[in-house]
């Protein structure tokens, strides 16, 4: 059976939702074999093959720290030419895309990004990807050379299927390129506690009408009786109120989650595009023609300061 | 020397109009004005500020696409850049990321360059992938997705707000750089702008003049292949209620019914 290559995200050795995602993807195309590199790679192992990876190829060197992404892209590099894959898959992160771009220019192969799912198809894997701020759902596929495409989170649900998950060391050769742009600082996130924004499966969202950072409390006590991620619009996130890493959009994160409960947001295009593919959508406005609407299963025309934190008292009370 | 800077600009469909595909499945650019893509303007901006602060430096923007695309190079000249190449061929119709990234790649040699700047992503196509193919075909220094960019003594320095991290970034020129929206509002053209831009040179080149064969763009010569689109139906409209004191509680037990409490 052909072997389908995923690289592993995961932060010392703690692999990300979305790499459990696509090996579940893997498994309709091939045989998974994952690729895991940097510090705690080995670590990843018990995991992924507890996900269906056959084997696990790893390699650890300060390299991917210190400088980015091209010491990464040698190493998937030499994995696809050990492994000769049907396909490379790559979670849609910001780095994955760059990461897959740079491999298909090497390895001659066309790229999709952004897949919401894949399945097998007589001429290769056929992506679905949304266009037009997910006003469009195409089918894609790759035509030349090996089909290198990412993934976004939520695209598949993380399934058990375990395999032998045989770690093997990966050898690399750092090419010129590979030290190139160093990384002379990091600031590592401080956790909220929190699900991760694209991971969640509920996720909260206010928009100008919170009106002011410390009225953030309302969205984060909602968020918090959900046990959801906190989102926040691009009015707010300008206005100071809440960091850019929580933004929802087209230049913020984008979220397929069960519920997307939004509060004091418009409905922009540039934020409908990184939430309308969410499965059940919530608003609450106090402008009942505001175009969230449009988008909404379940909608309160009213004040947020009102509706929003009588929602999380039931919540609390429904819970126990 | 002067520092020599090449910023890459997309027309695109304006994101607030109904965008639609074409009977071929690329982009219609007929049904909807076009622009220059709002994320493009912060790499303008981007290089008319680093383009200050050295003691001699040159903007050239440059697009790939039809006809109308120099509109999109016209307003970056009206925000300052000081000369234009448009790419413009047949031929291009239908050329998927990779192969717009050859086009660009021979464009800017041609040029000469010590810097190249990009925006994350172009608002229709939204890949975000551009400028680390141009570094990996150009064989330079990718230091993308900065929210804070500067040049001094011949190295780039930048900032990335990354997923689990912000991290500090540095390359020595030439390099590829790309900008977020985070990075600074860009300008407006101002009246002597958009006078002063009518007459800045704008070159066009082919393919030819960039020696590229018909067969490796356009949609022939793309790697990948569309399928099919369809329009996503509309969403069943839902139930919309107006808030009379209740409106918490009624939510709650919608909430309750899809089995999310
Ligand atoms: C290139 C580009 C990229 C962009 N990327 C993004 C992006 O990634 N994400 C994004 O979100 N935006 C993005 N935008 C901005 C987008 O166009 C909108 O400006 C933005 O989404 C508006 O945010 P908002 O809905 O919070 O604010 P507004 O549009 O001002 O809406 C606020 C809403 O709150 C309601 N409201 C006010 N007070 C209350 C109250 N007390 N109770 C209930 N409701 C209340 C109002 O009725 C109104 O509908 C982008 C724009 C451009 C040009
Ligand atoms: N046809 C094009 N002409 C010029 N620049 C482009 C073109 N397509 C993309 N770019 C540049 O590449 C960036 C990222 O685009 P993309 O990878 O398509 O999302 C854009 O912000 C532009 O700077």
């Amino acid at each position: 059976m052909a072997e389908v290559l995923v690289y592993v995200d995961h932060v010392d050795g703690a692999v990300r939702k979305p790499t459990l995602e696509l090996l579940t993807l893997a498994r309709r195309l091939g045989e998974p074999v994952a690729v895991a590199l940097g510090n705690g790679a080995a670590d990843t192992a018990a995991v992924l093959a507890e996900h269906g990876a056959v084997r696990v190829l790893t390699h650890e060197a300060a390299e991917y720290a210190d400088y980015l992404v091209v010491p990464k892209v040698d190493a998937l590099q030499a994995a696809y030419e050990t492994v000769s894959p049907a396909a490379v898959l790559v979670p849609s992160s910001a780095e994955g895309k760059e990461i897959a771009a740079r491999l298909a220019v090497r390895i001659g192969s066309g790229i999709l990004t952004d897949a919401v799912d894949l399945e097998a198809g007589d001429q290769g894997p056929v992506a679905t990807q949304s266009a037009f701020a997910a006003s469009y759902t195409t089918k894609t596929r790759v035509s030349k050379g090996t089909p290198v495409i990412t993934v976004k989170p939520n695209s598949a649900a993380v399934e058990a299927a375990p395999a032998a998950g045989a770690v093997e060391a990966l050898s690399v050769t750092f090419s010129d390129q590979a030290t190139g742009t160093k990384v002379t600082g990091r600031t590592p996130r401080e956790s909220t506690g929190r699900p991760e924004l694209t991971e969640a499966a509920i996720v909260v969202s206010g928009g100008r009408g919170v009106n002011g950072a410390e009225n953030f409390s309302v969205i984060e006590a909602l968020a918090d009786s959900l046990g959801a991620a906190v989102g926040a619009s691009r009015a707010a996130v300008d206005a100071g109120w809440y960091p850019h890493t929580n933004q929802v959009g087209q230049t913020g994160k984008s979220v397929s989650p069960q519920l997307y409960i939004a509060s004091g947001i418009s409905g922009a295009i540039q934020h409908r595009a990184g939430m309308q593919t969410s499965k059940t959508i919530v608003a609450v406005n106090k402008d009942a023609e505001a175009p969230i609407f449009d988008l909404v299963d379940y909608g309160v025309v009213g004040d947020l300061f009102e509706v929003v934190p009588q929602l999380t008292e039931e919540i609390k009370t429904r819970k126990g | 020397m002067s520092l020599r800077i090449v910023v890459t600009v997309k027309h695109v469909p304006d994101a607030t109009g109904d965008r639609h595909f074409a009977k071929d499945l690329t982009v219609d650019r007929d049904d909807v004005d076009g622009l220059l893509s709002e994320l493009d303007e912060y790499a303008v901006e981007q290089a008319l500020q680093i383009a200050d602060a050295a003691d001699d430096a040159e903007i050239t923007v440059l697009t790939v696409g039809p006809e109308d695309a120099k509109d999109a190079l016209r307003k970056a000249l009206s925000m300052g850049a000081d000369k234009a190449v448009h790419v413009e061929d047949d031929d291009l119709h239908g050329t998927d990321a990779i192969g717009t990234s050859l086009v660009l790649a021979k464009a800017i040699e041609k040029a000469g360059y010590d810097l190249v700047i990009s925006g994350m992503a172009s608002t229709d196509g939204t890949m975000g992938v551009l400028p680390a193919l141009l570094a990996e075909r150009l064989g330079v220094p990718q230091v993308t997705l900065l929210s804070e960019v500067s040049v001094e003594d011949g190295v780039v320095k930048g900032r990335r707000d990354g997923d689990s991290a912000s991290e500090q970034l540095e390359a020595s020129l030439p390099a590829v750089v790309s900008v977020t929206d985070q990075s600074g509002e860009a300008r407006y053209p101002s009246f002597k702008g958009i006078m002063a831009a009518k007459k800045k040179p704008v070159q066009s080149w082919d393919l030819e003049d960039l020696e590229i064969e018909a067969d490796e763009v356009g949609l022939d010569g793309s790697w990948t292949k569309v399928d099919g689109a369809t329009e996503r139906p509309a969403r069943t409209a839902g139930t919309i209620v107006k808030d009379e004191g209740e409106g918490g509680k009624q939510l709650a037990e919608f909430l309750a019914g899809q089995k999310f409490i």
